[in-house]
């Protein structure tokens, strides 16, 4: 009987035979904190008496929730943050470098890894074939000094892809529909296994943004098969000797298996207040907005500029839309420069933020006014999200926000490209 | 045996809910953070809640973001165990590594205000008010060495590594 990617994995890092149902203790190949939850675990890790990174090399420290500080407590946070990782010797990522799951999407995760870290959405990583997942400070802490932790060996869920998005959908559009199919707790405890010829012809940045909302759908993991895509990628970042095929046995067992036809997708929209709340652009058409964001660990990257830029060309903003974009990483940043895409988007009335988490949680920057609405290309939309629970937050892709930020409501990109 | 009242909600309660991103600043300073527990799900809570009382849910109490945070304020709060239909997975083990347990059970028929006393070790749930006897899922083995313990740091602190 084959292997699931998950199982596979887990056995290689647990040098047991892992099966879906198992508890192991696997070896873990990269550890990080963001500065929300990074002080809880380190006060966790030194009261555990640990005292020593087990790999610091592969341990990584990321201040990008709040960049800058707004807040002196936030300041002092990010002390804590910096003199742990003095004192420790871990990788310290500090403002301005970007979000920690493109960070470590373009320099840290290797295929094969397992990834642990205090954020949910370092499932992330499993774009390239990493079993990444997100847990709570306490195991972080643990798992960080031991370089190690348990899992329940998840069951897996097998996405079958096939065909190709049409203009104006994207990888967004395709995990929203995902989402709604599953529910919010549909895949609990589960891996989103994607595999099929639709995968083939995806960028590893689609399947970063389709892992990190893996999380949405109750997830432990969402992850793919790296292959030839996932090794372009590392060798244009430099890091091709980190490369190695990850694929699932043929004969793996599944727990569900579902097909999607990327051909036959729509531009889909997350309604408040729950991300499982879909529905299409087409058919919200006239629900005002008040602010759209583009950016985050779900579409902050290269190409969700490049879709926005191109909508927005030589266009103004709707003038009661607000327009706010954060690319995701540092280098993201410096490409959407050479490339002009930020003069694009400042000459269309874009507000743009340094590279970080903005205002996706509604930590500083960009939180609602009652009653606002904001369509955001960030991955949850919960009530009190984006800093005030009487605001609403609709999610989509880069190309719906841009033209909803052209028409001031929520619009199907295909109307205006 | 554990005994207190029951604070029911619904499904889908978020971490966003429970402790929302705007108070971020304040999570060096948990007791003021534990000022806004579940806030943004029912603001008189955090003023109605006694030591030992119980939160009594429905389906994904605790979906979203990893922050332990969350189950941290509510055990703060005096919450002395969490009932619900489903919990999502990091909240489930986050709360465990706190030594807050979490039991899975058809909370349906446990009215807001109701009188609950709990066996942990039987696996059960008296509904003293209604009179209702309800029976909750196992905790799986490796966590319930991690609840004994009274969560994960003072395991590892006993054990210098997991024994499990």
């Amino acid at each position: 009987m084959g292997k699931t990617l998950s199982e596979k994995i887990l056995s290689a890092k647990s040098g047991n035979n892992a099966r879906a149902g198992d508890i192991v203790i696997a070896s873990v190949d990269l550890s990080f904190v963001q500065d929300t939850t990074g002080p809880l675990t380190v006060m966790q890790f030194y009261e555990s008496d640990l005292k020593k990174l087990a790999n610091p090399e592969r341990t990584a420290v990321f201040i990008d929730h709040a960049v800058p500080s707004p807040t002196r407590t936030l300041s002092n946070d990010h002390l804590v943050l910096r003199q742990f990782a003095g004192e420790t010797g871990a990788i310290m990522s500090d403002i301005g470098e970007g979000v920690c799951h493109q960070l470590v999407a373009e320099s840290l995760a290797r295929p094969g890894d397992v990834i642990v870290a205090s954020d949910s959405h370092t499932v992330t990583a499993g774009g390239l074939g990493a079993f990444a997942t997100g847990m709570g400070s306490s195991d972080v802490a643990v798992a960080m000094g031991l370089g190690k932790t348990w899992f329940r060996v998840p069951e897996s869920i097998r996405i079958t892809v096939a065909g190709q998005f049409q203009i104006g959908v994207s990888a967004k559009d395709l995990i929203l529909h995902i989402i709604g199919q599953l529910g919010a707790d549909g895949a609990t405890y589960k891996v989103l296994e994607f595999s099929g010829d639709g995968i083939k012809g995806m960028t590893m940045s689609q399947r970063f943004t389709v892992a990190n909302m893996a999380v949405e759908a109750g997830a432990k993991v969402g992850i793919f098969p790296s292959d030839e895509v996932t090794k372009a990628y590392l060798v244009d970042q430099g890091r091709g000797k980190d490369y190695q095929p990850v694929i699932p046995d043929a004969d793996a067992v599944y727990e569900q298996m579902m097909r999607i036809a990327l051909d036959v997708l729509e531009p889909t929209v997350a309604r408040p207040h729950t991300v499982d709340n879909v529905a299409l652009a087409r058919e919200l058409k006239g629900t005002k907005i008040q602010q759209v964001l583009i950016g985050t660990c779900t579409n902050g990257r290269l190409d969700d500029l490049e879709i926005t830029a191109r909508i927005l060309k030589g266009k103004k903003c709707h003038a009661g839309t607000r327009f706010i974009v954060a690319p995701a990483s540092r280098q993201i940043y410096l490409h959407s420069l050479e490339r002009g895409y930020f003069q694009t988007l400042v000459e269309a009335g874009a507000t743009i933020l340094p590279p970080g988490c903005g205002p996706c949680l509604g930590l500083h920057q960009g939180a609602l006014g009652d009653g606002e609405a904001c369509l955001s290309t960030s991955n949850r939309n919960f009530k009190g999200r984006m800093g005030n629970p009487k605001a609403f937050v609709y999610l989509g892709s880069p190309a719906t926000a841009a033209a909803t930020a052209l028409t001031g409501e929520i619009t199907d990109p295909r109307e205006v490209m | 045996m554990l005994r207190g009242k029951a604070f029911t909600f619904g499904d889908g309660i978020s971490t966003d809910h429970i402790i929302p991103g705007r108070h971020a600043h304040l999570r060096s300073n948990l007791p003021e953070l534990a000022k806004h527990v579940l806030e943004d799900a029912d603001p008189t809570f955090v003023s109605r809640v006694s030591e030992g009382d119980f939160i009594v849910a429905g389906n994904n109490f605790g979906l979203g973001s990893s922050r332990e945070h969350a189950p941290l304020v509510i055990k703060m709060a005096g919450v002395s165990a969490i009932l619900a239909k489903s919990v999502a997975r990091i909240f489930f083990r986050n709360a465990i590594n706190l030594g807050l347990p979490v039991l899975l059970c058809d909370t349906d028929g446990i009215n807001d205000g109701d009188e609950l006393e709990i066996d942990l070790s039987a696996g059960t749930v008296r509904d003293i008010t209604t009179g209702q006897k309800l029976t909750f899922g196992k905790i799986p083995q490796v966590m319930l060495r991690i609840l004994d313990a009274g969560g994960l740091i003072p395991y590892i602190k006993e054990h210098g590594d997991f024994k499990l």
